[in-house]
């Protein structure tokens, strides 16, 4: 019955999966704590209206997408930090502009051709050779960077005056995060579409902040969860014959009802043992 | 030479001057109480001393042997969030980053000094819960052995007792004191409530757009600004 696991296709969906889903946990921790939950989804819009321009220049989708969506995410961190426009205005503003160029960009180009629509709902299991090495590289050095700058972020995110009071270069390592974001968004519209991406930044975040209580515990919870939900996602997806990308975002519905579940029991447990004694 | 020197600085907030020609020294073992009305420019003076905000005029110099990543900050505690998942050995150990350079991990030499002042603050029972859930005094408590390890010689503390109840709040100022009288911690420390801020200061610093005051306690106790707001007989000055 899992005979399907070892064909080429799903080995490739495997690892970049794996990967993507890592990645978009790491990050949806601080991207979530720091209230910037709708940055992935307004950066994934951004990215739908680079892959359609690049569509009708004939350019490599990825080649344009990477450098446009890395500079919005840069426009949305500066913009959230002066109080000009408020973040989510800011957000607003970006997405739903690059989503209209988009639109204007497919309808000129001649419709939807088969690569836009890939990019829009996802579609792990057509990924070429060169989508999984290009994937592989990027996602591996967010994980990597993203370790090796762990306390940092975990300072900058937790309190960002007392971390700028005691000389840590805040801005620099915001930037950092505005940058990984936009490595993940980019890597994980090819895999879940432009929209969803932003439900696998989001959920493994939300989901383990319900239980757990400490921040290194949040990020292992987080990373394991969204690389389970995704495996369990991937297969029964192809079991059910559903969208895989959607597929995934259902399990991750669920993995936050259970903990939901779990921590509310939990609660009402402890009230119970207070009252009693 | 004087720890800080500020000469002549004034600050503004979102365009508007709020301290004006004001010049003061801090030196080394001194237990500096900003107070003043709000928005006399307290804690934008406080910021202006951590570099976070830019003077309009006027310059703060520190002494040779201080540099920017030998300074303590207890902020506001609206800063943080409310719902952050963080355990207290996280947050504690979080105050010794800046001395470790670009080093990504924590060395032992990190974790024995957020060990030495959790043990200081009575608060290595609570190691391993979870910030968001302790008390305010435990959370205070929490933030200033944040500070202490990212210090051995100056804290500035911004408004510490703000919500919390007079006794928890006695407490923390019993602790500040101990840590400037018996480490030799240099205190700066903004605060409303003047009475009992008063009574452990060795000098004032009474902002007002014109005439700040600057000087000993024990001058401050003389003067009519001071008198008028002891009088006033409320804390929320």
């Amino acid at each position: 019955m899992f005979d399907f696991l070892t064909e080429t296709f799903m080995l490739r969906a495997f690892i970049v999966g794996i990967l993507v889903s890592l990645t978009s946990a790491l990050l949806g921790v601080s991207l979530v704590l720091k209230r910037y939950s709708m940055i992935g989804d307004g950066l994934s819009h951004v990215g739908f209206g680079a892959l359609s321009i690049a569509a009708v220049f004939g350019i490599a989708p990825l080649a344009v997408a990477l450098p446009v969506v890395t500079v919005a995410a840069f426009l949305l961190l500066r913009l959230n930090e002066s109080s000009k426009i408020k973040g989510d205005s800011a957000i607003a503003i970006i997405s739903t502009g690059s989503l209209a160029i988009g639109i204007i960009a497919v309808s000129i180009s001649g419709g939807m051709t088969v690569d836009i629509s890939n990019y829009l709902f996802g579609s792990i299991l057509t990924m070429s050779h060169s989508d999984v090495v290009l994937s592989t590289i990027l996602a591996s050095s967010v994980i990597l960077i993203f370790v090796l700058f762990y306390n940092k972020i975990f300072a900058v995110t937790f309190d960002e005056s007392f971390s700028r009071a005691t000389g840590i270069k805040a801005g620099g390592y915001n930037s950092l995060i505005a940058v990984l974001t936009a490595v993940t968004v980019v890597v994980g519209m090819r895999m879940m579409g432009t929209l969803l991406i932003s439900s696998l930044i989001i959920f493994p975040a939300l989901t383990s902040i319900r239980i757990f209580k400490s921040f290194k515990s949040v990020i292992i919870c987080s990373s394991i969860l969204s690389v389970s939900c995704f495996f369990i996602g991937l297969v029964s997806s192809y079991i059910l014959e559903t969208p895989t990308g959607a597929t995934v975002v259902c399990i991750n519905i669920i993995a936050y009802i259970v903990f939901y579940l779990i921590s509310y029991v939990k609660r009402k447990l402890l009230q119970h043992r207070r009252s009693a004694s | 030479m004087p720890l800080i020197n500020c000469n002549n600085i004034a600050l503004s907030y979102e365009s508007r001057t709020v301290v004006k020609d004001l010049s003061f020294d801090v030196h080394e073992g001194d237990y500096l109480c900003v107070v003043g009305e709000n928005g006399s420019g307290k804690s934008t003076l406080i910021r202006a001393l951590l570099g976070l905000k830019s003077l309009s005029h006027g310059s703060i110099v520190f002494s040779e042997g201080l540099s920017k990543n030998e300074i303590g900050y207890l902020p506001q505690q609206s800063g943080i969030q409310k719902d952050f998942p963080a355990s207290v050995y996280e947050v504690v150990l979080s105050g010794t980053l800046n001395s470790s350079g670009f080093l990504p991990f924590y060395k032992k030499k990190n974790r024995l000094t957020a060990e030495e002042n959790m043990e200081k603050l009575g608060i290595t029972d609570l190691k391993n819960a979870c910030y968001k859930e302790l008390s305010g005094g435990q959370q205070q408590r929490v933030l200033l052995a944040r500070a202490l390890s990212a210090t051995k010689k100056l804290l500035l503390l911004d408004e510490p007792t703000s919500g919390l109840d007079p006794i928890v709040s006695s407490d923390f100022y019993r602790i500040i004191e101990k840590l400037n009288r018996d480490d030799g911690i240099t205190v700066i420390m903004v605060s409303h409530e003047i009475k009992t801020a008063i009574k452990y200061a060795t000098h004032m610093l009474h902002l007002h757009r014109n005439h700040s005051f600057f000087g000993p306690k024990e001058h401050y106790l003389e003067c009519n600004d001071c008198k008028k707001l002891l009088e006033g007989g409320s804390d929320n000055v």
